[in-house]
């Protein structure tokens, strides 16, 4: 996000703080000063991380601040993870699974590579789900894998080892 | 040490052999079959007893039975290495309760009982200030109860992941290195004796989940039965899967998992990267501890095999030997 505040000291701390206030996490922060700027307000351009949902708190919070928020990024998806199906993919709606996902709002297939060999005989693909947070992949898989005994597929997960 | 040894087969030949061969200081009073026993106090001669199993198929007189030498022969020790029974745990169970009623020390390869009664028996010989040891259970050779115990005393154990059935390994490898369908690695297993004629126990996962039931008993003690295993089989694996898991520079191999804060307990095929440690080839068997302290250890060796899971079974009894019988 791209904000604008008073360049007056402690007000970059003031804008920066409720990032951690809602439990956000500061990726990097660009502060260039522009010479041909007027010189009472300064731009700085923050990457962060924030927990599902509080984007609208720190927007609040920033306002109440008096901090002026130019512009909001794109919300990026940082969680990758790739799992392969296998069964009679097209005959059980294919488009539906991946819809599944991307209908969620919070994860989506973003790759999908397929193989399918002679008619009637069990298809194998592969797909690449993105979400925000790791918990929101949770949630992909955990739909996935209703989707999956729904529609009598097999799912190969990988193996996390994160305890 | 006095030992009886129950059942002959590839364990128990394995271990006969080996006690036989490698003056381990144990002497062997009585030994049985499901066909006849023998008893000596003195110590059998196990070169003629191996013999003749291998001429007659059997090891002993006929008038002697296995629970004779069970409840009878004087021994410190009971090696209890029939076959296992997943669904009732006999014969074997039963050998290994009247063997801790007579406060002998006990030492097994046998899945069966421990997976079934593990908290009942490991009750019985506490109370009777006997051993229970079943090393060989799980992994074959790979010393894995001894490394949790000993080697990782006082660790807390976070997670075990597995590759505990080698009959599926062989067949993953081969669908993965070849590109063989399931169908042709499988009888390519059968081919070179890996997979039973019947490989329904190891390829729907049940082999590697009775041995995950047994780890999360004998470490947490959590009284998890076969049946909270979520369990997935590799009968419905495609090459193309498995190509499509290359090209991620990754495989699939049938892991076993136990997390018990997550309360997840599961065998499944699982994508997995290629240079992960858990990636073993043909019938290896791989264990990964994840602990608090030590954080990951893999343990990778073979997973079956006469002298391999003879080595699990005379660990055992030699630790039992310095730890209680010595000193006794």
């Amino acid at each position: 996000m791209k904000l604008e505040m008073k360049d007056a000291p402690g007000q970059l701390v003031a804008a920066l703080k409720p990032i951690s206030d809602v439990g956000g996490n500061i990726i990097a922060v660009i502060h260039q000063r522009d010479p041909g700027s007027d010189s009472d307000t300064l731009s700085v351009q923050i990457v962060l991380e924030l927990p599902k949902g509080k984007l609208g708190d720190l927007v609040t919070i920033l306002k109440e601040q008096g901090v002026h928020i130019q512009r909001i990024g794109e919300e990026r998806l940082l969680y990758r993870r790739t799992v392969i199906l296998i069964g009679h993919l097209m005959h059980t709606d294919l488009s539906d699974t991946v819809e599944r996902i991307d209908s969620t709002g919070f994860a989506e297939v973003s790759q999908l590579s397929m193989s399918m060999p002679a008619i009637n005989e069990r298809s194998s693909s592969r797909l690449t789900i993105k979400s925000v947070t790791k918990d929101d992949m949770e949630k992909a898989i955990s739909i996935l894998r209703s989707v999956a005994s729904e529609k009598d597929l097999l799912l190969i997960e990988p193996l996390e080892e994160i305890v | 040490m006095k030992v009886a040894i129950i059942g002959m087969g590839s364990v128990g030949r394995g271990v006969a052999e080996m006690i036989a061969q490698k003056r381990l200081g144990i002497t062997v009073t009585g030994i049985a079959d499901s066909k006849g026993g023998r008893i000596d106090p003195d110590g059998i001669d196990l070169f003629g007893v191996l013999e003749k199993k291998q001429k007659t198929g059997s090891c002993g007189n006929k008038k002697i039975s296995a629970s004779d030498v069970v409840r009878k022969a004087d021994y410190d020790a009971l090696v209890e290495v029939t076959p296992t029974n997943a669904s009732t745990g006999e014969p074997g169970l039963g050998y290994i309760r009247q063997a801790i009623g007579r406060k002998k020390h006990v030492v097994t390869s046998n899945k069966g009982p421990i997976a079934l009664a593990y908290k009942d028996l490991t009750e019985r010989a506490k109370k009777n200030g006997v051993a229970l040891r079943h090393e060989a259970t799980v992994g074959g050779a790979i010393p894995v109860f001894h490394t949790i115990e000993h080697g990782l005393a006082g660790n807390e154990i976070l997670a075990i992941f597995g590759v505990l059935n080698g009959t599926c390994n062989f067949i993953l490898t081969r669908m993965a290195d070849e590109g063989l369908t399931y169908e042709q690695a499988l009888l390519e297993a059968r081919e070179m004796g890996y997979a039973e004629a019947d490989p329904t126990y190891d390829v729907q996962g049940i082999d590697a989940a009775i041995k995950l039931v047994i780890l999360a008993n004998t470490i947490w003690g959590n009284g998890v039965t076969l049946n909270d295993v979520n369990r997935t089989g590799i009968e419905l694996l495609t090459p193309d899967a498995l190509h499509l898991a290359e090209e991620e520079d990754c495989t699939i191999r049938l892991i076993a998992e136990a997390i018990p804060k997550k309360g997840l307990l599961r065998v499944s095929p699982r994508i997995i990267e290629k240079n992960h440690p858990l990636v073993v080839e043909g019938t290896l068997n791989a264990i990964t501890i994840e602990t608090d302290m030590a954080k990951a250890i893999t343990l990778i060796g073979k997973g079956a095999g006469s002298v391999e899971t003879a080595s699990a079974v005379i660990g055992d009894l030699l630790y039992i030997r310095d730890r209680y019988v010595e000193c006794a």
